[in-house]
């Protein structure tokens, strides 16, 4: 498979994304080691989720709900499998969520506008951590705070982040 | 088998992957008090169908146990009631039988007692449909040696005399009938007087003066002077004593329960009998209880 395609919903036309061989997979792995590492060195880095981003990004580019959600099952199982006090599934339910959303949104909307990135990146971050917290509190009965300024500042940061990291990402499209 | 639109196939993989991954935290999960999450929740979603499980089958049960399966009850009933019926009478005649045992364990107690006297046991089998006519039927007759005007007793008392035998029965006019009398005499005192019926459950003494002491309470015996009955013989106990002219009127109560005779013993002698001890005790506690004395008019 070479470069994009347009896929063609209604009168718009949506480009669709192919990656070098291994791209997801590399990014996906080099996000979870940046994210174990990086809130060592930096504690205000821990705002930042960046197997999220990834996960949003790809979804979002590869506009294919089912790749889309069992990329979010796997970055999300291996971030929990990295965190010993977190239980296999916690991130890995709220991930699944996020690709199946992202890649379901952007089969639907031009998301290569870094305004919509921001935008995107900010909500799918506030939605991932409702969706945490609903498995906290209801499935694990363990205590967990919603919507907090905290939150909304963490969700701003991630968009920031998000519009500078998916146009290096955009590196590693095949061009067509 | 309808296959799934292509729009939903990513659906239905979100929804069991979710599923899947929420079954894998219920796995690792294992609350204080509940124990692990996925028993928890296997419980929480298989107990409600085991308790509507339960209640249908109860429910099925409870009717069947409460309708269908009574409908042999009403059969069950009716042969219970009939079994209890039956039993009822059963236990009415064992009762009847050990009264009958005791009545007859009195007679050979009595018969034993009297060994040199003749008599023979009878039934009573009935009595004449007149209702001024006192009688009885016995079930023996002539070829038991019964004859006319042979003394009828029971160990309590005189019940009266045979007026009429047949080959196999015989019967016996009681001492209550208005044409009944013996020869009776006062246990204590020795005074004579026949006693003769009157058609009422109490028989009158006759002949005894009113300057003679006589008192209620006071045990009446047979004399012997009619041929029939041997002396002291238990007639009855003095009731009623009221002066008259020139006799008092004596009424007495029979010794004999002439209401409800079953068995009788018929003497075949006119030997004298000899007291019987229960007779021989109650004389003197019938003297002691006795009233004072009826004065003469």
């Amino acid at each position: 498979m070479n470069g994009a395609f347009d896929l063609r919903i209604g009168e718009s036309h949506i480009e669709v994304h192919k990656f070098r061989t291994g791209a997801i997979l590399f990014t996906a792995l080099f996000a979870l080691v940046i994210q174990a590492w990086f809130p060592l060195h930096f504690t205000r880095a821990s705002l930042l989720d960046l197997p999220l981003l990834v996960t949003i990004y790809f979804g979002l580019s590869r506009r294919n709900p089912s790749t889309g959600l069992l990329l979010g099952t796997v970055i999300g199982l291996m971030q929990d499998s990295l965190t010993p006090t977190v239980p296999l599934g916690l991130y890995g339910i709220a991930k699944t969520i996020i690709g199946y959303l992202a890649s379901s949104i952007g089969a639907r909307l031009d998301t290569e506008h870094p305004a919509a990135r921001f935008a995107l990146t900010a909500g799918f971050f506030i939605v991932h951590q409702a969706v945490v917290a609903v498995t906290r509190r209801t499935l694990l009965a363990q205590p967990e705070s919603w919507l907090s300024l905290h939150l909304f500042g963490a969700a701003l940061l991630n968009g920031l982040v998000a519009v500078f990291l998916f146009i290096l990402l955009d590196r590693l499209r095949r061009q067509s | 088998m309808a296959a799934i639109p292509s729009r939903h196939k990513s659906l239905v993989l979100l929804a069991g992957i979710i599923l899947l991954q929420v079954l894998l935290l219920a796995v690792q999960i294992k609350r204080d008090s509940q124990g692990r999450l996925i028993r928890t929740w296997t419980v929480g979603a298989v107990s409600p169908f085991e308790r509507a499980g339960s209640y249908v089958f109860g429910s099925f049960r409870d009717t069947w146990r409460n309708y269908f399966a009574l409908r042999g009850t009403k059969k069950d009933n009716d042969d219970l009631r009939r079994e209890n019926d039956a039993l009822k009478l059963r236990i009415a005649q064992l009762e009847g039988k050990a009264a009958e045992v005791d009545r007859l364990a009195s007679l050979l107690h009595f018969r034993q007692s009297q060994a040199d006297v003749p008599m023979v046991a009878a039934r009573v089998i009935g009595r004449p449909p007149v209702n001024d006519s006192l009688t009885i039927e016995l079930d023996r007759g002539e070829k038991d040696g019964i004859r006319r005007d042979m003394g009828v007793i029971t160990p309590d008392g005189v019940v009266g005399k045979v007026i009429e035998t047949y080959p196999h029965t015989a019967q016996v006019l009681l001492l209550t009938d208005k044409g009944s009398g013996v020869g009776a005499m006062l246990a204590d005192s020795r005074i004579q007087s026949p006693v003769g019926g009157v058609g009422e459950p109490l028989v009158t003494m006759k002949y005894v003066p009113n300057d003679d002491d006589v008192s209620v309470g006071a045990r009446v015996v047979t004399s012997g002077m009619d041929k029939i009955f041997p002396r002291d013989l238990p007639v009855g106990t003095i009731t009623e004593i009221k002066p008259g002219n020139p006799f008092k009127q004596i009424r007495v109560k029979p010794a004999a329960n002439l209401e409800k005779l079953e068995e009788v013993l018929v003497l075949l002698t006119l030997h004298p009998l000899k007291q019987s001890d229960s007779a021989a005790q109650s004389a003197p506690a019938a003297a002691n209880a006795a009233p004072p004395q009826v004065s003469n008019p």
